[in-house]
């Protein structure tokens, strides 16, 4: 990650400098830095409402309900994580929400599953196993329909905008399956925390 | 009813469906629903509040990159292997930018739909490669973010190779289906 911060920032300026776009680049400093507190304040609102809502499922029992249902994949997958934990659960809704794509109730759900992690995780600046498989299903973005672009292709005037349902999900299917593969494969001989 | 409008009402009907049965299942098991949610809806603030720094970190970056033009360059030093396995040219920069920024993506994306029209074989790769994907870094930052991790170990490897695993499928599923 230090790598890739210095490099993104030294090579967009040099690069930028020789084809005349420096300016360009030094007001993205600005654009991004202004995004990203407007990204974190937009977050605040629907988060402090999943939370809530996570809590009460939390109370009711709801959430202990999942996490048994789905304890053998689970096992599998975060055999790290204690078999009872909170997080297993959460880690199931928020991948149920993102695949339905329910984008809005899966983030909240998913940073709270992180808290979770990070309570029964070793070292506290480093990324455990069990959260980096999470994290891979994640940015896998596995979906089950892909609302907003059959949206735009409906905008344009696309015939049968379903068609490239079945395709979609082949793919994400093919990126989902090969992040977990690599994260197991990962976890086994990558340097250990 | 196609398998479209199916997905769409379970989509729509989802969300209802969930709120009410964490509810009720609460009123049953007489959770005190409303100090409960209360109580946990206080971190969301505090959650927002903590991934500021790593979404700088991460948006400055990627904005600065954009900007610089690099993008549409590698675009232009690669046409000759993409019009190998027939991919236009145009949707290169979506390739790159699906991993960064899901704004910057759907809007290149929507560009290609209007430039090239719903028939054409690159609004159809397009679509599939932003509906397959997820902005990694984005993600990475916010989660991590959340709970303080700044050493990611091998998470951003993964998150990278599936991205290139989901663009090579998507360029071979859009061949199979549409060429």
């Amino acid at each position: 990650m230090n790598y890739i911060f210095c490099f993104l920032i030294i090579f967009s300026l040099i690069f930028s400098a020789f084809n005349g776009k420096l300016q360009d680049v030094v007001n993205a400093i600005l654009t991004g830095a202004d995004l990203s507190v407007k990204v974190a304040f937009s977050l605040i609102g629907i988060m402090a409402f999943w939370l809530g809502i996570m809590r009460i499922a939390e109370r009711s029992g709801i959430v202990d309900f999942i996490t048994k249902l789905i304890k053998p994949i689970a096992k599998w997958l975060f055999n790290e994580v204690p078999d009872d934990n909170k997080a297993i659960g959460d880690i199931a809704m928020s991948f149920s929400a993102n695949a339905l794509g329910l984008t809005n109730a899966a983030t909240p759900i998913g940073l709270k599953a992180m808290e979770e992690l990070q309570e029964i995780n070793k070292d506290k600046t480093s990324a455990s196993n069990a959260m980096c498989m999470f994290l891979a299903m994640n940015t896998a973005g596995f979906q089950i329909i892909p609302a907003t672009v059959i949206a735009v292709l409906v905008g344009i005037g696309y015939k049968n905008p379903t068609e490239i349902v079945m395709p979609t999900l082949i793919v994400t299917g093919t990126a989902f399956i090969s992040a977990i593969i690599f994260a197991k494969i990962f976890q086994k001989f990558w340097r250990k925390q | 009813m196609s398998i479209h409008a199916l997905m769409n009402n379970l989509s729509a009907w989802i969300l209802p469906f969930m709120l009410i049965a964490i509810l009720t299942v609460a009123m049953i098991k007489k959770v005190p629903v409303y100090e409960a949610f209360t109580d946990g809806a206080k971190d969301g603030f505090k959650v927002a509040i903590n991934i500021i720094p790593y979404l700088v970190a991460i948006l400055v970056c990627i904005s600065m990159l954009r900007a610089s033009g690099a993008i549409d360059a590698c675009g232009n030093i690669l046409s000759g292997v993409l019009n190998k396995f027939s991919i236009p040219v145009d949707v290169l920069p979506l390739m790159i930018v699906r991993s960064l920024s899901g704004s910057a993506a759907l809007g290149i994306f929507s560009d290609i739909a209007n430039n090239f029209g719903p028939d054409s074989y690159a609004t159809k790769l397009a679509a599939i490669i932003v509906g397959s994907s997820e902005t990694t870094f984005y993600v990475l930052a916010v989660y991590f973010g959340s709970v303080g991790i700044s050493k990611v170990r091998y998470a951003l490897l993964v998150g990278v190779l599936a991205d290139i695993i989901g663009i090579l499928a998507a360029i071979a599923v859009a061949h199979q289906f549409f060429l």
